[in-house]
């Protein structure tokens, strides 16, 4: 029963702040969303102590006619890890945003909080129809919100975003109603898509496949379904950003551990090198076009993509040790690209621009600043001792020993992306932190107190892991 | 049973009503009432008459789920006069001849959904159709609601024209009207069976029925006559009429021609491909909402179309959510369009800080329109193509449709951009009241409920 608050708080969190009037709306949703993480917490507690399995497990009949229940529940480390990132995500994004200026604060955060309720769904539903639910519930919130804050080309560009994702969720439909179809008793549960998914012959798990890897690419993005992505991250509202990158992009990722590959694991095996080499030249395709940029925003969205494209080789590489370094880095992903947005915002907010050719000189005037600057960077190039290094080097071992004629050059290519991450991470800092102060930069204030109290829980985030990272990978390990 | 003889009654009191009543007022609580005593009929003829029930020298056969449909269609047609009663007393003088209209149409509506004979199909759908002419024209004045009149009786008269031919042929092949009787099932046994004659009745039934229901290419009608009628029919048009043509449509090809599926099905999926491409396509270069939702309509009923296509049980009861879902999602956004000034997507501009209430609600029954999950749109279309599925072979029509309700998601978001996210000033006729906010709501609502628990429905 338990499990059934990590929806039903930030729902009612959300409906609640609806009502609630705009100077009082963040309250609501900064009390809700750290009820959620209370609860979450409880759960990995619980979790780790391996007892009282029930309390994170829910199951009631949903529609009786068709055989779809509400199940809901966590069984494995990659669900809580997802859960405790969407849990820890929420109250820091609500809590560093507090003081900013915004219009209609009350439907912010009450369309922020239902995002989150989509999320949860999502990462617990083990019913197909209810994952295939929240799927689309989490991307309702999101579209009405970077449409409605952001950049000037907000409107058409989070519609090209939403078309792109719709259409995919639609063929993923297809693909799940067909599973459904083959299953024995007609039912969505995850374990009877399983069992009908090893009797499909290898003909139509190739096209099922194409079918819901679609919908997953294009959330995650993967190259070629990428390009609505550095858009829409440029132009949504930081905090919509950051429920994009560090969260929705995990939903893809996610499903394809998740629904795709146990279900259809013949036509995961057929499609495999193919969607391992467009992984990694989207790895080197994003690389290169993040070195060129002057846009912080987009330089961030393409090393984004470049990050994705890891994990999405590691996980197809089908190797023990690559899948559960993707799984790492999907929570350490989450935990950086958060704080590097954060970083970001601090800078958009002070200086207007996302142009970082008017940045510079940053680390005379606010110091602070530029040790959680360097700090994050850091990892997000995954330097050893930060958390991103485990999980890159788990991946790297991973596509190294895949069952692929192609393994060896693909690791070599991959391998390129990471000397990238460096050039363009690197120079970034170089254009904020150093150089001369200009104009633009010299009353760059540094930061104010709840910035810090935020940037320094990443940064404890981002060693605490670095130096333990059997804290997560004890979660994983078994299943 | 009684909600036929019921409705008839209540028309010709309607019709008379006039003649009592001076005051609009009066007349327009007088179908209020009316309706209620029609839904109260309907629920009676569904609950309190035990099992399917055989009358009119077996000419008429009411099972369960016609009856329940009835109810539904009856409960849609209370909530539109609820959401629209003064609209229609707006659009001319007769408003009494108006509400009379109505119940006839849903008269015919009953025969349809309860025939066993084919002449009575026939009867059910001109009693459908006949008023429809005439509330077309009902704006007498405006020379685009006479054209929609002129042409929607004429090429009304054709489909007329075809029906009957194509039931004569059935006639002379099997020598029964009657779609229970052993002549006319041994005929439609086994493709062995059936003669010629009967497979080009078969094929000129599909064809009248596909005007009716405005599937391409049958559908070059739709769009003028949605577009010339008030307002505020509508509405009704593109819904109640349509959905009880469709009821009638599964009736006889699944009950009667099922067995010989293989014959028809094929002709019904060129013409479901062609009704979503041209009714999808067409609507994204619209630029008016009004005009937008009548080839919307036609695109609704390319999809509703997979319900003929799908020969199973499943089909059912997905036509029956998507009927109630189509109807109210339609009435929630034409409740908006009348309220405008400017009926173009520019008019919509801003609504949502004007009037957050009805731009809320027509979001809602916008995103249901399209499919989104949480409203009943996704329901409705997840009956349907998981019939579809289910059917087995021509997975290719599926994914062919669910791209095309991605084209449709793009005019329905355009409205929910102009009302949200860009900035004007909509002008409103009339503001809404603040009883009709709570009808917006009700009936937005009932989509959200459907969209959590379609089952509540499907009795």
């Amino acid at each position: 029963m338990l499990i059934l608050l990590l929806i039903l708080i930030p729902l009612l969190g959300g409906l609640l702040t609806f009502m609630t009037p705009s100077s009082k709306a963040s309250y609501t949703a900064i009390i809700s969303s750290i009820g959620t993480l209370i609860v979450a917490g409880s759960i990995y507690f619980l979790y780790t102590q391996q007892r009282n399995a029930e309390m994170f497990a829910f199951d009631a009949q949903w529609i009786e006619n068709i055989g779809a229940r509400f199940t809901i529940g966590i069984s494995h480390g990659l669900a809580l890890l997802m859960v405790m990132l969407t849990a820890l995500a929420f109250p820091l994004i609500y809590i560093f945003i507090h003081h900013q200026k915004r219009e209609n604060k009350s439907v912010f955060y009450g369309l922020m909080s239902l995002a989150q309720m989509g999320l949860m769904g999502v990462f617990i539903a083990k019913d197909a129809l209810l994952f295939y639910g929240f799927w689309e519930i989490a991307l309702i919130p999101v579209y009405f919100l970077s449409s409605m804050y952001g950049g000037s080309r907000r409107i058409a560009v989070t519609f090209k975003f939403f078309v792109y994702t719709f259409v995919g969720s639609l063929l993923m439909l297809v693909s799940l109603l067909y599973i459904y179809q083959h299953t024995n008793i007609h039912s969505f549960a995850w374990n009877s898509f399983v069992e009908a998914g090893r009797n499909l012959p290898l003909g139509s798990q190739i096209w099922l496949f194409c079918l819901m890897f679609v919908a997953f690419a294009i959330k995650m993005p993967i190259f070629p379904f990428h390009t609505w992505q550095p858009d829409a991250y440029e132009q949504s509202a930081t905090p919509v950003t950051i429920v994009l990158s560090a969260l929705m992009v995990k939903m893809g990722l996610f499903a394809v551990l998740i629904w795709l590959i146990p279900v259809l694991t013949l036509g995961a095996d057929y499609w495999m090198n193919t969607i391992m080499i467009l992984s990694v030249i989207g790895i080197v395709y994003a690389s290169c076009l993040a070195m060129v940029q002057t846009n912080i925003k987009r330089l961030i969205a393409y090393s984004s993509i470049a990050h994705v494209g890891l994990m999405c080789a590691a996980i197809f590489s089908q190797h023990e040790l690559g899948i559960q370094g993707a799984i790492v880095q999907m929570f350490n992903h989450g935990i950086n690209i958060m704080g590097l947005w954060f970083i970001v915002s601090i800078l958009e907010d002070r200086l207007n621009t996302q142009d970082l050719n008017q940045m510079g000189g940053i680390a005379k005037v606010a110091p602070t600043f530029t040790i959680a600057l360097v700090l994050i960077s850091l990892a997000n190039i995954a330097l050893p001792l930060t958390n991103g290094f485990v999980g890159e080097f788990m991946m790297f071992n991973g596509v190294f020993n895949a069952a692929s004629p192609y393994r060896v050059s693909l690791t070599v290519v991959a391998g390129l992306g990471v000397i990238f991450a460096a050039v363009y991470t690197l120079s970034m800092i170089r254009k904020v932190a150093f150089g001369n102060v200009n104009t633009n930069t010299e009353n760059f204030k540094d930061l104010s107190n709840n910035e810090l109290f935020i940037l320094v829980l990443i940064m404890l985030l981002i060693l605490v892991l670095g130096f333990y990272p059997s804290l997560i990978t004890n979660l994983i390990a078994g299943n | 049973m009684n909600a036929i003889v019921v409705s008839a009654l209540l028309g010709v009191l309607m019709m008379f009503s006039g003649l009592f009543f001076r005051k609009s007022k009066q007349i327009q609580a007088l179908a209020l009432v009316a309706f209620t005593g029609l839904l109260a009929s309907t629920l009676y003829d569904k609950f309190l008459v035990s099992g399917s029930e055989q009358s009119f020298f077996g000419m008429i056969h009411l099972d369960s789920y016609s009856a329940w449909f009835n109810v539904l269609i009856t409960a849609c047609g209370l909530m539109y006069v609820l959401l629209f009663h003064k609209n229609i007393a707006e659009v001319g003088k007769n408003d009494a001849e108006y509400f009379a209209l109505l119940f006839f149409i849903l008269c015919g509506a009953y025969l349809l959904s309860s025939f066993s004979n084919l002449l009575i199909m026939f009867l059910g759908i001109e009693i459908l159709s006949i008023p429809q002419y005439i509330l077309a024209g009902s704006d007498k004045e405006n020379i685009k609601s006479n054209e929609a009149s002129l042409k929607y009786f004429l090429m009304g008269a054709f489909s007329t024209g075809i029906l009957l031919m194509g039931i004569t042929l059935l006639y002379g092949a099997s020598g029964s009207f009657d779609i229970m009787s052993d002549k006319f099932t041994l005929q439609f046994v086994s493709l062995e069976s059936m003669s010629s004659l009967s497979f080009s009745g078969i094929m000129l039934l599909i064809v009248a029925f596909g005007f009716k229901v405005s599937a391409a290419p049958m559908h070059f009608w739709t769009p003028d006559v949605y577009d010339g009628t008030p307002t505020a029919f509508t509405p009704f048009m593109a819904t109640i009429v349509k959905v009880s043509v469709f009821l009638a449509f599964i009736k006889l090809f699944h009950f009667s021609f099922g067995n010989i599926n293989e014959t028809w099905q094929m002709t019904i999926a060129v013409m479901i491909i062609l009704t979503l491409l041209i009714g999808n396509i067409t609507a994204v270069y619209q630029q008016s909402v009004k005009r937008m939702m009548a080839y919307s309509s036609i695109a609704q009923a390319g999809f509703m179309l997979f319900a003929i296509y799908a020969f199973n049980t499943t089909s059912w009861k997905g036509l029956l959510l998507y009927s109630v879902v189509y109807t109210l999602a339609s009435f929630g956004v034409f409740a908006a369009i009348i309220k405008m000034k400017d009926q173009t997507y520019e008019g919509f501009n801003g609504l949502a800080k004007r009037q957050p209430v009805l731009a809320a609600t027509t979001a809602i029954c916008l995103l249901s329109l399209a499919g989104i999950p949480l409203t009943g749109g996704f329901f409705a279309k997840y009956f349907l193509l998981s019939a579809t599925v289910e059917q087995g072979h021509m997975i290719g029509i599926v994914i062919f449709a669910v791209l095309m309700a991605a084209i449709s998601a793009y005019y329905y978001f355009k409205v929910i951009m102009s009302m949200y996210f860009k900035d004007g000033d909509a002008e409103l006729i009339a503001t809404p009241s603040s009883f009709e906010n709570v009808l917006y709501i009700i009936n937005a609502a009932i989509l959200i409920l459907l969209g959590l628990l379609p089952g509540l429905l499907l009795l």
